[in-house]
């Protein structure tokens, strides 16, 4: 058994009379979910190792109502969006990274008008910045004559015209990066979006993380990489859809580093 | 008597623009139908977008071989229009090609149109190929029956004749091949004329004149009833079109105000409301096309049932029922019905149906992933997604009509602050597991 994390949180901060530099907004994937507790966990070690100063809310923290909006319920979201604003304006928060593509847009877009302000980055746009400030270093090697593709989560990609920051990323591990068909600007939903996650799908004649997962094996990408709690969930159940559970990995960006620095 | 063809042609041209005007009014009115946004923000950014997005079909080129074919049929469409100008003037006054006094500069700018003519009869044949022979899958989806299948076809055959018709008018123009200044396409065609009498071959330049302007006056006024709006209302919804982060969906202010009362400690529950405050909407989101946008009602218009939407969505790349153009054309379906109603009874009357359920299913609406790839692939600017949003705002808050599965992750972020039934105090637990 390992370590547990030190984790600080905003209660603490507040106690102490201190602001910590950033907020990290674990979001409810990174808080609940097996698989993205460990991308959380991976994040939290980089942010150590690059000596942030960073708090969480712990469980001052909910939803911010993306899937709620995004299935066509503007009560509950704004609900949720102003209790959240209400806290996060109560601890004066001013800058927040999230390894969610889904709150880093509800945040960033939705939440200003409602009264909530603030600067928000996603996780792999905060580790380029910490990389070009030298304040955290990544060694190559580990990943090597892997292929590497990338899937744009939406709602970082097109929602928010980011697409160059994980690939920087990546690009450092000198893995060799290779390019699905459909990418970046037309790049393919994996499946979860508009709260899609949460029920059923509509009949068809095949699931949409299937579907995306052919399309990143047909580069025959050893690592499918993303920067996405829900990606990472369709796209892991999509490789075993697929049997390819020993030929194809699905890991966040932030995951990767951490692994390259054996952290 | 002379005069007779002067006024037949008036008559033609007077008729011809009229009832274009009549029918561009119903458009207008029935846009009219949807309730105004505030579009008065970005103006720099959006005439960007209509210059480089519309003027500039920057996102037609996306896909190169139907991008550069439509630029060529757009370029030949632009600039083959002037001569219509000189075919006008000659209509009304009785002269034979007013302009040729020009000289040289006359010999180029018919050059080019003829060089445009055919490069335009040649792409819109290949147009005709892609869709009739490669059979496109894109053009072949359930919502591309009839009337849209047709009517795809129906403007390619319009554009070939009509380039043909000018082809034919001046290669068999004598007084124009004897010039020979411009006839660079026209001269090879009038040589399979070469053995024809003068007097026929007056005929059939008359003819081909006549049909050719008469054509460009039904096509006119075709595109009322037809996909082709697109020519024109291109440049106006590109104008309108989403110029924030396609990820920012619009916040209901009604449910703001609502909610800040709500959360407000010092509120009094049974206030009346403030003079002059917003009104609560009637409604929440949208079941029938008068809850729509103008925009979104523009959007429909200018639609042109290209698909590329469609052919990016993932839900219908997986089979599901949605398709993002079926959504476009029934909401433009529906304000056509809409508008005949009015046009019948003065006002709307109720006709028992509506854009929910009698045009588009709650399965399409629920397939959506909101991943914005629709947005994203339209040439034009169009947002299929937000119609699709305010459907479904419309089912969950006015109907409750949400899949179950949705209605128990709603429940869960009411009740504990995250989509699974997972205690709000356990969410740093993570900090201590393995």
């Amino acid at each position: 058994m390992s370590e547990p994390i030190k984790v600080p949180t905003m209660a603490e901060y507040m106690a102490q009379g201190k602001q910590p530099e950033v907020l990290f907004w674990v979001g409810c994937a990174g808080s609940f979910d097996d698989r993205a507790k460990k991308i959380t966990k991976a994040f939290v070690k980089l942010l150590h190792k690059a000596k942030i100063d960073f708090a969480v809310l712990g469980t001052e923290e909910s939803c911010t109502g993306d899937p709620a909006k995004r299935a066509g319920n503007e009560f509950l979201f704004q609900m949720q969006a102003m209790t959240n604003i209400e806290v996060l304006n109560g601890y004066g928060i001013k800058k927040i990274v999230t390894a969610c593509p889904h709150c880093f847009n509800t945040i960033g877009n939705e939440y200003p008008e409602l009264g909530g302000k603030y600067e928000i980055m996603h996780h792999t746009q905060f580790l380029k910045t910490l990389l070009e400030e030298g304040r955290l270093k990544v060694e190559g090697g580990k990943f090597k004559g892997k292929k590497i593709t990338f899937h744009d989560p939406c709602y970082l990609g097109r929602a928010n015209n980011e697409y160059e920051a994980p690939r920087n990323l990546l690009e450092k591990l000198e893995g060799e990066l290779v390019e699905m068909r459909r990418n970046k600007k037309h790049g393919m939903c994996c499946g979860a979006g508009g709260a899609q996650m949460f029920k059923e799908p509509e009949p068809g004649n095949k699931d949409v993380n299937v579907l995306r997962t052919e399309q990143a094996m047909e580069v025959s990408a050893d690592i499918i990489a993303t920067g996405c709690p829900f990606c990472m969930v369709m796209m892991t159940d999509g490789v075993k859809a697929k049997n390819a559970e020993d030929n194809v990995q699905v890991m966040d960006v932030a995951e990767m580093i951490a692994n390259a620095e054996d952290l | 008597m002379q005069y007779i063809p002067n006024i037949l042609f008036l008559i033609a041209l007077v008729a011809g623009i009229g009832f274009f005007t009549i029918n561009i009014r119903k458009v207008i009115r029935n846009i009219k139908l949807g309730h105004k946004v505030d579009a008065s923000d970005h103006t720099g950014e959006r005439w960007g977008n209509v210059f480089r997005i519309a003027l500039g079909q920057s996102k037609m080129v996306v896909r190169p071989i139907s991008g550069l074919l439509h630029i060529i049929v757009y370029l030949g469409f632009i600039i083959i229009n002037i001569e219509v100008l000189e075919i006008i003037i000659d209509g009304i006054f009785g002269t034979h090609r007013i302009f040729s006094s020009l000289g040289g500069f006359y010999g180029f700018l018919i050059g080019s149109f003829e060089i445009l003519a055919l490069l335009v009869f040649v792409s819109v044949t290949i147009f005709w190929l892609r869709r009739n022979a490669l059979k496109l899958q894109r053009f072949w989806k359930p919502e591309m029956k009839g009337w849209p299948k047709n009517d795809g076809n129906i403007i390619l055959y319009f554009e070939m004749v009509l380039m043909g018709l000018f082809l034919l008018m001046n290669a068999t123009d004598i007084p124009f091949q004897e010039m020979n200044n411009g006839n660079i396409v026209s001269k090879y065609i009038a040589g399979w004329f070469s053995n024809t009498p003068e007097a026929t071959l007056h005929i059939i330049e008359r003819s081909a004149w006549w049909l050719h302007i008469l054509g460009i006056l039904v096509f006119l006024n075709y595109l009322y009833f037809s996909k082709h709006l697109h020519i024109m209302l291109a440049f106006p919804n590109v104008y309108f079109g989403k110029v924030v982060p396609k990820g920012k969906f619009k916040n209901l202010e009604s449910v703001t105000n609502e909610v800040k009362m709500m959360m407000d400690p010092n509120a009094d529950p049974f206030a009346a409301p403030a003079e002059g405050a917003a009104e609560a909407p009637a409604k929440f989101g949208a079941s029938d096309v008068m809850d729509l946008s103008r925009i979104q009602l523009l959007n429909a218009y200018t639609c042109t049932e290209c698909g590329r939407c469609t052919d990016e969505c993932p839900a219908n790349n997986t089979g599901k029922k949605l398709s993002p153009r079926k959504i476009m054309m029934d909401t433009r379906d529906r304000l056509e019905e809409i508008g005949k109603n009015i046009d019948k009874n003065g006002e709307f009357k109720p006709d028992g149906k509506q854009l929910l359920d009698d045009y588009i299913t709650r399965e399409e609406l629920w397939a959506c992933t909101t991943c914005n790839a629709c947005v994203e692939a339209c040439p034009v600017s169009i947002d299929p997604l937000s119609i699709i949003m305010d459907m479904r705002q419309y089912l969950v808050m006015e109907q409750s009509a949400a899949p179950t599965e949705l209605n128990v992750a709603m429940t869960n972020i009411e009740n504990n602050g995250a989509p699974w039934p997972y205690n709000q105090m356990d969410r740093l637990n993570w900090k201590d597991e393995n």
